[in-house]
Order: structure tokens, then sequence, then C-alpha cells
């Protein structure tokens, strides 16, 4: 039977005897819940009529993405015009306090690159490049050319995003630099689009969509084909190419092979364009992109070590005790900085995969593996994924509970002024969860720590049986505890 | 059979785990005490950054700012106090609760308020502690979990 056929027999949807279920109604009275896909069990959840509706139709992700859009400009104006004081500034607690929080707590763990499905940053150069706010035409602006092939990688991500790591502490403080930073991202995203194919930016430039697609793969949502036989037969390919309902593949996938959630935006548009109906949202568990050995590359995993490097440092300059440190954080241009930013670059960028190389050099001699050292390295690199996502979150939940307040006064004061649009504008600073936040932070790297190990793990078993795999994975395992305990240190100690 | 060894096994190792969580620990506990200290505020630090007390102990901060106005805000005590530059003010409550616990500047200072910071250590800090056994702990039993779902599989 083809999944196909799974998906649509009547048992896969509930028994045909109309039994009374244990509530008390009729089987054939209760929801229906979405058929698994072939072996696996996945969900598809645009099988539930309303969800299909809402994802389907253009109306709502573009009102959702105004809105964004809206905030976007909001944060831009407050940031230009607004008080040079951070946290009376609407524009830096929106940004980097509530905006955060959401990518942090909520939209990446469970949505993967949701956020980008609703990012109002490539909004206007789409409008150009498609010449239309909703169905894409074929006679929009700009030239549309290929991106160049050596650059089709994410290597030009992590130089971006270790370049504002180095600058964070100004970025994330002066409104000025927040709106200068956003302006940035638009115009860089309005000039691809008028040179390049499709979301060229988000692709390959956006220095946020480098770690959204790498903690995208633990996501429990994924877009995948329901039948590759059906891709297969289908040779317009309008999911890649585009048809009259939508446009080919922003992101330059073709679902048919789709397997992992890295590159994918999740914007939809082959859900509008397939006509065979073969695209599925589906409900998978945490992490399943992990065990899959393909598509492992080396610009991926030091994106890892970028991020994981990255948690660690934010977390020793914001919320350390050293105020020295933050000084020359902040301090930018002075010899102290140029150290600061020296020190950073070349700990997460040498130090930690250096040690990591180490780890895995020393785990293939205990194993006897006859891998080269290359593609262990990449191989083990992906066990990083859980730990660095769950890094990012203790983190965040500490600088977020304790600044989210500062989004009540600025709401009704959002340059700084002396307005008071909402009566929230005296609201004094006050920190959220304070007694509690240590214990989540703990068990947060808990269960970072425990998916990174299990998926070491499962890594050398990919080239080993039992012993053996648990030889090969255990530096690599060991390695991930240090940094679990570093963070600890940093976090709760 | 198979998947009730897996049941079993995880049943061991969650009873476990909430041993490690919640098992009293040993530790000698000293007499309450009255502490006081000066903590100096300037340009995003507290000096000294770090403040070391035994549970139950009386504490006292004098908090000076050398620069602009300063808060103090003490994390999980839910206290806290202001200066004025040049001058001190102090705060008084009882330690009563252990581990570690940040201290921010609870007024608008500069640029990096919302990152000056400085930590209160209160006894033991058990939480840490807790989390690294619990960690060790969890990682194998995750390994373990797995290679027993792998043989039943």
């Amino acid at each position: 039977m083809t999944e196909r056929g799974v998906v649509g027999s009547k048992r896969a949807v509930g028994t045909a005897s109309g039994g009374v279920g244990s509530s008390g109604r009729r089987r054939a009275d209760l929801p229906q819940l979405p058929a698994p896909l072939g072996t696996e069990s996945r969900w598809d959840l645009l099988r539930w009529p309303v969800l299909n509706a809402v994802l389907r139709s253009r109306w709502p992700q573009l009102l959702v993405r105004v809105a964004a859009l809206a905030g976007f400009l909001i944060a831009v104006l407050t940031g230009l015009l607004g008080t040079p004081v951070g946290n009376h500034n609407l524009g830096i607690v929106l940004v980097w306090i509530a905006w955060w929080t959401i990518m942090m707590l909520v939209a990446l763990p469970f949505f993967g690159r949701g956020w980008c499905s609703i990012c109002p940053i490539p909004m206007p150069g789409e409008w150009l490049q498609h010449g239309a706010l909703l169905t894409p035409r074929r006679n929009g602006a700009g030239l549309k050319r290929a991106w160049p092939a050596r650059f089709k990688n994410i290597w030009l991500q992590n130089g971006a995003f270790s370049a504002v790591a180095v600058c964070s502490a100004v970025v994330l403080t002066q409104p000025r630099i927040t709106a200068v930073v956003l302006l940035a991202f638009l115009f860089v995203a309005i000039g691809t689009s008028l040179v390049y194919e499709r979301r060229a930016f988000c692709r390959y430039l956006c220095p946020v969509g480098g770690f959204i697609g790498l903690y995208a793969q633990l996501a429990p949502v994924a877009i995948r084909v329901k039948n590759k036989a059906t891709c297969a037969a289908h040779t317009e390919k309008s999911c890649y190419r585009g048809s009259a309902d939508g446009a080919g593949c922003p992101w330059m996938l073709y679902p048919g092979a789709l397997a992992k959630n890295t590159y994918c935006g999740m914007c939809m548009e082959c859900v509008r364009t397939c006509p065979h109906d073969n695209i599925a949202l589906t409900l998978r568990p945490f992490g399943a992109d992990l065990r899959s050995p393909a598509g492992r590359r080396l610009d991926e995993a030091f994106k890892g070590f970028i991020m994981l490097g990255a948690a660690m440092v934010y977390s020793a300059v914001m919320l350390g005790p050293w105020g020295d440190l933050k000084m020359a954080a902040y301090d930018i241009g002075s010899a102290r900085w140029l150290a600061y930013a020296f020190a950073v670059l070349v700990f997460i960028n040498g130090v930690l995969p250096g040690l990591f190389l180490g780890a895995v050099s020393a785990g293939r001699a205990l194993a006897g593996s006859t891998q080269t050292v290359k593609r262990s390295f990449i191989a083990f690199s992906y066990a990083l994924v859980p730990l660095g996502l769950m890094a990012w979150i203790a983190f965040s939940l500490s600088f977020v509970f304790a600044s989210i307040s500062y989004l009540w006064p600025t709401m009704s004061d959002p340059f700084g002024v002396g307005w008071n649009l909402f009566g929230t504008a005296h609201a004094t600073w006050q920190p959220y969860l304070t007694r509690s936040v240590p214990t989540m932070q703990a068990l947060v790297l808990v269960v970072g720590f425990t998916s990174s190990a299990v998926t070491a793990h499962r890594i050398g078993a990919e080239e080993h049986e039992q012993r053996a795999a648990l030889l090969q994975a255990a530096p690599v395992i060991v390695y991930c505890f240090l940094i679990t305990a570093s963070l600890m240190g940093l976090l709760i100690a | 059979m198979k998947r009730s060894r897996v049941i079993t096994t995880a049943l061991v190792l969650a009873l476990g785990a909430g041993v490690i969580a919640f098992a009293p620990l040993p530790g000698a506990s000293a007499k309450p005490a009255n502490r006081h200290f000066r903590v100096e505020a300037s340009a995003f630090k507290y000096t000294p950054a770090t403040i070391r007390v035994n549970a139950g102990d009386h504490v006292t901060i004098d908090l000076v700012s050398t620069d602009v106005v300063h808060g103090l805000y003490v994390d999980g005590y839910d206290v806290s106090v202001t200066a004025d530059p040049g001058r001190t003010a102090s705060l008084s409550f009882v330690a009563n609760r252990t581990g570690m616990f940040r201290l921010r500047c609870s007024v608008t200072c500069g640029a990096m308020h919302p990152f000056m910071i400085g930590k209160l250590h209160v006894g033991r800090n058990d939480l840490l502690w807790r989390a690294l056994v619990l960690t060790l702990f969890a990682g194998l039993a995750g390994i373990l979990l797995a290679r027993v779902r792998e043989v039943r599989q």
C-alpha cells in the first residue's frame, strides 16, 4: 500500500464500525485526527480544514507580515528619533526583548523557521520581484540572476553573525544602532531581490536566518511531500518552477527531495502550487532531522560552534558580574574592544572547534573508525545542535524575564519623550520569576545535554555497533558535558 | 515483555532523577550572624561584584554610587535600594534562601544598565550540584533508553 493509500484509508481516520468511544460519543462523531504518513509516525496538520484554509490563503500570512512590518518600522522610527536610553526606547525593547523572547522561547523551538514565513524584512523586495502584493506575477522587477555557485553556503551568514556578535553590546543597547542595523538588513534584502532570484537574502545572507535554520532541524513541524512517486511523475515541477497559483520555491528547494528543515522557510508556496495536494505539514518528534546523515556540511558545523560560543560569551558579558568585561564589549573601536573582539572570534571559531576536533579524533582512535577526520568532525558536530539551542534558551530566560517589564512603559511612551498613550508610561521596572529562572535554566540545559548525548551516540552508531559506537561518541559527550557545566557556571553559579 | 522492559527502565531512571533532584543533601550550617557590606556602584559594575554569606545571616548592604544614580535589586528576595551620586543608601534582609542570586541595577543609569549585575551567594549552591549530577545521569539514561529501544526494535 502506498503512502497515499494509507492516508486515504478509512481506518486511518477512524474505525468504520462506528462504536462508542471512551468519552461516550460515537467514534464517528469524535474529531478525526490526521492519519500517519508512511512508515514514520508523522501527522499531517493540513488535514485539519481550518488550518489548511488559513495556511493556503495568502491573506492571513500577508496580514501577519504587514503587522510585523509595522512593528519593524516602529522599531526603526523610535530608534532613529527616540531617546538614546535603550530601555526607555520602544525600538530596543520591541526588538531585543519582545521579539527575541518570542523567537527563542516559542517560535524557534516549536516552529523552526516559522518566523521566516512571516518575516517583514524580505517583503518589500519580494513585492518588487513579484510585481504584486499577493499572488506573484512573472513580470516583476529585478534581474533574477542565479546566486553565485561559490557562495551557495552559509559562510557569509556565519561571518555576518560573528560580526554582529562582537558588536552586540552596542547593538542591543543603542537605539540608533539597532535602527541602522535593521535598515541595513532591509536595504540589503531589497537590493538582493532586485539582482538575484527568489529569497537569496534569506537563504544566503541573513545573519538570523543562519542559526534559525540550524536549530529548525529540531522543530516538531516540517514541510514534506506525502508521496515522492507523485512528484517524480509530475514533470512540470510547479512547486519549484512556479505556476499561476504561485511562485516557485522562494528558498530554492525542490520539495520532492526535501529531507531537512534547515533551508525550508515554511512560506507555504509549495502548498499553494502543488496541483496534486501532495504537500503535508507534518507533526513529528523533536530533533528528527538530526537522525539523517544526509546533507551534513562544514559550514553548518561551524554555525553550530559560532552559536554555542556566542551563547557562552553573551552569558558572561551580559549576565556575569564582570563590569570591565562589559565595558570592553561596549567600547567599540578602543584597544580593549579590539582585544575583546579578537578573543571572542578566536574562541568561537578556533578554540571550540579545535577542542571538538580533539574529541572527535579521540573517539575515532578509541573506536577504530575508518572515516576521514573531516567527515567525522562534520557528522558529530550535529550533536551540538540540541545543546546550542538549549543554551540560547537558558540564556534568554534570564535576560528576558529580567527585562520584559520595560515593555509596559515604552509602549505608552515609545520615543521616550514623555507620552503616556496607554497609561503605563510610569510603570516601574520589575523582574519576573527571579526565584524560578535558575531552576528553569538548569532543566533546559539538562535537556540540551541529554539530547546531544543521545544524538552523538546515534551518530556513532551510523558507523559502528553498540560498544564501538559508544566509544566513538564518548569524547564528544564529555565535550558536551564540559560545555554544559561551563554554561551552568555562568548562568546559575 | 520487551515493551515492559523499556517501561521498567524508564521508571527506574525517572526515580533516580527524582532522587537526585529532591533528596536532602548533608551539610553543616553556620550560626547566623550580622553581615555588613559596602558596595560601590559605578559605570555598570558593582564593587565588590560578588557577596558571600551563610544561610540565615542578617545582611546589610550599604550602596554607594560614585557617578550617577544607581540601584540594587536582589533577585529572589524582591528587595531593592537606590543611591544618589555620592550618597549611601542601606538595604537589609535576612538571607533565608540558599543559592546564587543576581544583584541588578534597578535604576536606569546608562547604556549597559540592563546588564549591570552582581552576585549574592547564600550558603551552598545546591541547584548547581544537583544540576551537574542530573546532567550526567540524564545523559547516561538517555543513551541507555535509546539502546534499549533499539534492541527492542
